[in-house]
């Protein structure tokens, strides 16, 4: 294909890239140089990672990746056409046919579709605006939630709640131009909690987020200055003594997974803060990276020093401008606070982050599709072993924490490893962060030490709104589980949780009230993971797409045999997803309708046959209808 | 790259030789090995899709799973190193579902039929049924697929019949066309165009989820991409998705008979490198044209002129009484025509 870069692209693409140095990466007019020495192999091919900032950028410029623009990108990085469109075509908020300059991303995910997302669609639709259907934004404390995604000089913003005044104001003065929805007027958890006893929480709500003198009054960079101070071996046996476990889903203690990485011989190390929250019904990164931005840098820092990098990488979802926007703004300011760079707080250990933006893929929340992701791949997982300590990020020995994991590590070496480790339980030591959505009284992010019950963290945020006991509660996340009424009691732990069968996931507690409709979440939840399926193993490509069309059948009264069969269906399909699946998210995918069945009751299923409101069809009375 | 050819002199040291139970029998394989090697070693039969003998394992249809002693799932045989004392079992409850499943839902999206003996016999054998799944979905208009964005849920017409993948075929060139139809997206055509053969590039994977499929870039025609016609795709491609031209136009007009088939193998003419041909002639005339995988020279890799340059041939006198039969079509490749 022979188009070219239209100037706002070349623009675009130059001001991250540098301009063009030779005809042979870009440059128009070919120089004397030019036509004795020719560029490329392996050194340019060596910037393939920027590959994903340059096709935001072109996304940016144009609200499209033309043609002309992506060849353009592939001459400037040595990348084939086909493998950048292969990327391009990865990311929902990247867009290969030309389409208007702003669209919107309405969630219709769970927490959204219970607070009316379909009347904000049908409403923003019969306004001529382009609409796209949305996964959880990350938002479901003011549900329903909106993200603009914009084109030209303006920047994404999200709208959450959407209420029907801000609906029609956006429409009046024309989503279209310059809507400042900015999120952050609307009620927050922190300030209707009591303040007290909150460890990483602690600043949120009381610090400037955007000052670096102010997040030192507040006790930033502290911890920074001990690790220095005492060096990488007390801050790892720190690390150890508390026994932190990594809270991203899978329960990795956190100084293992350290200590591994800082032990590795080959070099360079690399550090990834993951901050590609993406579960449905999770919010707790983002509301720490939009109050507490430092905070995420600091700790970043401390890990990446302790385990021997020079280099850093901040990986957020593409759907967070405004925790973007603080990040970015925090690096800055520690660089030039002289807290990242050569010679950090002038101890000499070299030390520097860099951020990078997802652009709408659940995936890429799992460490190794992440690092395909962040090296300018498709975000498709890696097979495990070898584990990232070993071969990470571009195939070095890499350590990955999410932002809940690395903002402990501040306050563990705050008090101490061993003071730290006395929070919580035994085998669950320290405070843990919880996303409150659904029919609560005050949806937000709260704090709880380990060991606390459902039940009192719901009642902590007000409790169910209508006063009765829930339904259901969706605990840990669309890879979680549903917990039944008669529940509650159950300890957050990850031992009672694996005990149990329950997983506390990413901290998700949905709860469902009396008027929910849990077939209806079911299949919202299927939906979800047929999407964000990267599509590359066959249990998790083909296994969701079945998993929904049964759930539909089931929902339709038109079932293949009976109910009794679809259910076995149904079994038989999360077996193989949970067993043969490469990743997590084919061998989670059907946890959640999987618990509902079971104890639940939804589509007829388990014990709980009686249960009311529920009630499908059988295929004869389908038939007859 | 995994490729071993069979037959070169071993140059590297002696391995460490590694013990591995494979379904209660102890086998020894050489460090490096893979559970698949152990498990052909002990002679254990274990289904494969997307491994081939000359690609780079991608691990990505799991047919070929295991279950391994301490892991909590199943692992992938054929990409996964064997380590001194693995415990691997083959014929569990577990693995066989896992297998069965696997084929049954490529086979209630994928067109199979043309898959190679082998495929059917483990369907055969594995009680594959992908009419559980119900009533699959019609054939869908062409390019629809090419066109969906990832994670922008479109909503199937009827939600409740089997989505599979059946469309037009795509023949946009001379020389060979893409059936996706039949594709289960075992990444080997990508991988011989690109670093394990060809470095050429022309496809990749495009699109997540059950919307990935095989693509060049924006969809556009060979023609217009980067393919260079080396046919190696279509070489390793395990399910008839890519074929040559003239076999595809033989199929449709019920000609093609493998049982009419020979195979003479002979050394590719044009240049000095030397690849081994396999002609495969039916009627008298060459209808397609392969390497051997384990070739020292090919890998069973081949570049167009060894591939499609076959015309020259068959080039007859007209009035040559043995020349092809009356009415067949001419479906000579021609690299001229494909090279424009
Ligand atoms: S389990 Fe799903 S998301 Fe994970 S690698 Fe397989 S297809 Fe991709
Ligand atoms: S076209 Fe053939 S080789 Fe390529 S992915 Fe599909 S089935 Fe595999
Ligand atoms: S197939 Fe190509 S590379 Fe091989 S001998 Fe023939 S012309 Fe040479
Ligand atoms: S923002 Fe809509 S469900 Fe989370
Ligand atoms: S043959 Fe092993 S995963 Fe496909």
């Amino acid at each position: 294909m022979q188009a070219g870069p239209s100037a706002a692209e070349r623009a675009a693409v130059d001001e991250l890239l540098g301009p063009p140095t030779s005809a042979w990466d870009g440059a128009l007019e070919r120089s004397e140089f030019d036509h004795r020495v020719a560029r490329g192999g392996a050194d340019a091919r060596g910037d393939r990672d920027l590959l994903l900032p340059a096709l935001h950028a072109l996304q940016g410029a144009a609200g499209w990746i033309s043609p002309g623009g992506m060849n353009y990108v592939c001459e400037r990085l040595t990348v084939p056409p086909a493998e950048a469109y292969g990327v391009a075509t990865f990311y929902a908020m990247f867009s290969v046919e030309e389409r208007p300059p702003t669209v919107v991303h309405v969630c219709d995910d769970l927490a959204c579709r219970r607070a009316g997302a379909e009347t904000v669609i049908d409403r923003l639709r019969s306004d001529d605006a382009t609409v796209v259907a949305s996964p959880c934004l990350g938002l479901c404390e003011r549900a329903p939630a909106l993200l603009l995604q914009r084109a030209g000089d303006q920047v994404d913003s999200a709208l959450a709640p959407v209420t029907d005044d801000a609906l029609e104001g956006l429409i009046r003065d024309g989503v279209w131009g310059d809507a400042d929805a900015g999120p952050e007027s609307a009620p927050q958890a922190w300030e209707a909690a009591s303040r007290e006893g909150l460890r990483l929480l602690r600043r949120i709500g009381a610090v400037d987020p955007s000052s670096i003198d102010d997040y030192r009054a507040h006790g930033g960079y502290e911890a920074l200055r001990l690790a220095l101070e005492h060096g990488p071996e007390w801050t790892l046996r720190e690390v150890t003594d508390s026994k932190l476990m990594g809270r991203g889903g899978a329960a990795f203690p956190t100084g293992v997974k350290w200590k591994a990485v800082a032990e590795q011989p080959v070099r360079p190390h690399y550090f990834v803060c993951n901050a590609d929250e993406s579960e449905p019904g999770t919010f707790k990164d983002r509301v720490v990276m939009e109050q507490d931005p430092f905070a995420v840098i600091e700790a970043l820092t401390i890990a990446g020093i302790t385990t021997g990098c020079e280099r850093g990488y901040v990986y957020i979802r593409g759907e967070y401008p405004l925790a973007t926007e603080r990040l970015v703004h925090a690096i800055e300011e520690a660089r030039r606070h002289g807290f990242l760079g050569d010679d950090v707080f002038g101890h000499g250990a070299a030390f520097d982050v860099e951020l990078r933006r997802g652009a709408g893929a659940y995936i890429c929340g799992e460490e190794t599709a992440l690092f395909n992701s962040l090296e300018g791949k498709r975000g498709e997982p890696r097979n495990k072993p070898p584990f990232p300590v070993q071969r990470g990020l571009f195939g070095k020995p890499t350590g990955i924490n999410n932002v809940e994991t690395l903002i402990n590590v501040l306050e563990l070496l705050r008090i101490g490893g061993r003071a730290y480790a006395g929070i919580g339980t035994e085998g669950s030591t320290g405070p843990r962060l919880f996303c409150l959505s659904g029919d609560v009284a005050a949806p937000g992010v709260y704090e709880h030490p380990h060991g606390v019950t459902l039940r009192e963290v719901i009642d902590a945020s007000g409790g169910v709104r209508d006063g009765r006991a829930p339904k259901a509660v969706l605990l840990g996340g669309a890879a979680g589980g549903f917990v039944g009424p008669d529940r509650l009691d159950v300890r957050l732990t990850f031992e009672d949780a694996r005990e149990g069968g329950y997983t506390l996931g990413s901290g998700v507690v949905m709860v469902f009230g009396d008027s929910a409709d849990l077939s209806d979440t079911c299949l919202r939840i299927a939906r979800f993971f047929r999407d964000e399926s990267c599509g590359q193993c066959v249990p998790c490509r083909v296994g969701t797409v079945r998993q929904e069309e049964a759930l539909h059948r089931l929902v339709q009264g038109r079932t293949l045999g009976s109910r009794a069969d679809e259910l076995a269906l149904l079994e038989d399909v999360a077996r193989v997803m949970r067993d043969a699946s490469i990743c997590g998210l084919g061998q989670t995918a059907a946890n959640a309708v999987q618990s509902a069945i079971a104890s639940l009751g939804v589509f007829g299923g388990g014990e709980a046959d009686a249960l009311e409101g529920e009630a499908v069809p059988t295929r004869t009375e389908a038939q007859e209808s | 790259m995994a490729v071993r050819p069979l037959g070169a002199v071993p140059l590297e040291p002696p391995r460490r030789l590694l013990t591995v139970t494979v379904d209660g029998a102890e086998t020894r394989v050489p460090e490096g090995a893979t559970i698949l090697d152990a498990c052909r070693a002990n002679a254990v039969d274990t289904p494969t899709l997307c491994y081939a003998d000359n690609l780079t394992p991608v691990n990505a249809c799991r047919v070929c799973v295991v279950e391994v002693e301490g892991s909590r799932t199943l692992v992938p045989a054929c990409s996964r190193t064997a380590e001194d004392g693995m415990v691997v079992s083959t014929d569990t409850d577990r693995v066989r579902h896992s297998r069965t499943l696997v084929m049954e839902f490529l086979a209630s999206s994928v067109e199979m039929d043309l898959t190679n003996a082998d495929v059917h016999r483990w369907m055969a054998e594995y009680e594959v049924h992908p009419e559980r799944f119900g009533a699959q979905m019609p054939e869908l208009p062409a390019d629809e697929r090419d066109r969906r964005d990832p994670g922008h849920h479109h909503e199937p017409l009827d939600p409740t019949v089997a989505e599979g993948v059946a469309q037009p075929v795509k023949i946009d060139n001379e020389l060979y066309v893409r059936d996706y139809s039949r594709c289960i997206l075992c990444y080997k055509c990508v991988e011989a165009c690109g670093v394990d053969a060809q470095n050429t590039f022309a496809i990749a994977v495009a699109g997540r989820g059950f919307d990935a499929r095989i693509s060049t870039e924006y969809a556009v025609p060979l023609d217009e991409s980067a393919c260079v016609y080396c046919g190696n795709c279509i070489g390793v491609c395990p399910t008839g998705a890519l074929m040559f031209r003239s076999e595809h136009e033989m199929r449709e007009d019920g000609s093609w008979d493998e049982q009419q088939q020979t195979v003479t193998n002979t050394i590719c003419p044009y240049c000095g490198v030397g690849c081994e041909l396999e002609l495969h002639v039916q009627d008298n005339e060459i209808v397609k044209v392969t390497s051997p995988w384990d070739h020292s020279v090919t890998n069973g890799h081949l570049c167009i002129k060894g591939r499609f340059g076959f015309a020259y041939v068959q080039s007859r006198r007209e009035d040559d009484p043995t020349r092809r039969r009356a009415g067949a079509r001419d479906r000579r490749g021609s690299s001229e025509s494909a090279s424009d």
